[in-house]
């Protein structure tokens, strides 16, 4: 069965993703080999919804986005993977909030891993996970420059055998 | 992009994703692919089993796909009509930029 990457997207917003290949510069396969056996493998998450700490960690910057539609918010948040569902919130303009605020894990499954780790099936989830807003300058050269080197860090910080990315 | 650059930085990456065709012109090293509405990579709310089948199938390509490219996409039917989830998905107020889009074409 193969995926179709379009159904649920605006006919109109199709050629903004079909057919452009790939960023500049980006052509060639990078390849780091998953070396150790799962069970033995620390794995972290990384969200783009936007999601935050309610109580404890600033919105990404909404406001802005509204007066410049072409900008989002390069920052990122470290999300503690034992939070509790009802003190993260959602910042991000481009989908409905109301599933991923009703059951974060469908954008950072965080208790599902800890289970599969309490199961066996990996080694252990790092005790934080990353949360981005997807929504970027077309550049990404915010990401890239000041957002990239902090994610790489606090994943190496972790000790992370890998990463699961998923955005929203 | 973001998957391109750690894998560099050398952290094994696998990205979920509702475009698996996107993900592949922009040459992400390793792909899962689900054919679910936006803002929901892992299904749908409160269905664990759903979600524990997105999250093992992308643990299963994390750590055995053996070349840059792989591909594995789910073949899970999202489970609420299109005409309603493709509605549902999508913010009650439009983004800064569709906006921004949609005045232009009423100018044009």
């Amino acid at each position: 069965m193969i995926v179709d990457s379009y159904r649920f997207l605006p006919r109109s917003f199709r050629p903004f993703y079909e057919g452009k290949g790939s960023f500049p510069g980006e052509e060639t396969p990078v390849w780091a080999p998953f070396e150790k056996r799962l069970q033995a493998s620390r794995i972290a998450l990384l969200s783009s919804a936007g999601l935050y700490l309610k109580a404890s960690q600033r919105s990404f910057d909404l406001v802005r986005e509204q007066d410049n539609p072409e900008w989002g918010d390069p920052s990122w948040r470290s999300i503690p993977a034992g939070v509790a569902a009802a003190d993260i919130a959602v910042a991000h303009l481009h989908i409905n909030d109301e599933d991923v605020l009703a059951d974060p894990e469908i954008a950072m499954p965080a208790h599902l891993l800890d289970q599969l780790a309490a199961e066996g099936v990996i080694g252990s989830a790092t005790a934080d996970h990353l949360s981005v807003m997807g929504y970027q300058d077309r550049s990404l050269q915010a990401w890239r420059e000041q957002t990239l080197p902090d994610l790489v860090a606090k994943l190496r910080d972790q000790q992370a055998d890998g990463l699961i990315l998923a955005p929203v | 992009m973001l998957a391109r650059w750690i894998e560099a930085a050398g952290i094994p990456t696998v990205i979920v994703t509702m475009m698996p065709a996107v993900a592949e012109e922009r040459r992400a090293p390793r792909i899962v692919g689900v054919e679910f509405p936006f803002g929901h990579p892992f299904g749908m709310p409160g269905d664990k089993a759903m979600q524990r089948r997105v999250l093992e199938l992308a643990l299963s390509v994390l750590a055995g796909a053996s070349a840059f490219g792989t591909r594995v996409d789910l073949d899970i039917e999202w489970p609420v009509p299109l005409r309603d989830a493709y509605k549902a998905w999508q913010p009650k107020e439009a983004s800064p930029i569709v906006k921004k889009l949609l005045a232009t074409l009423g100018r044009a």
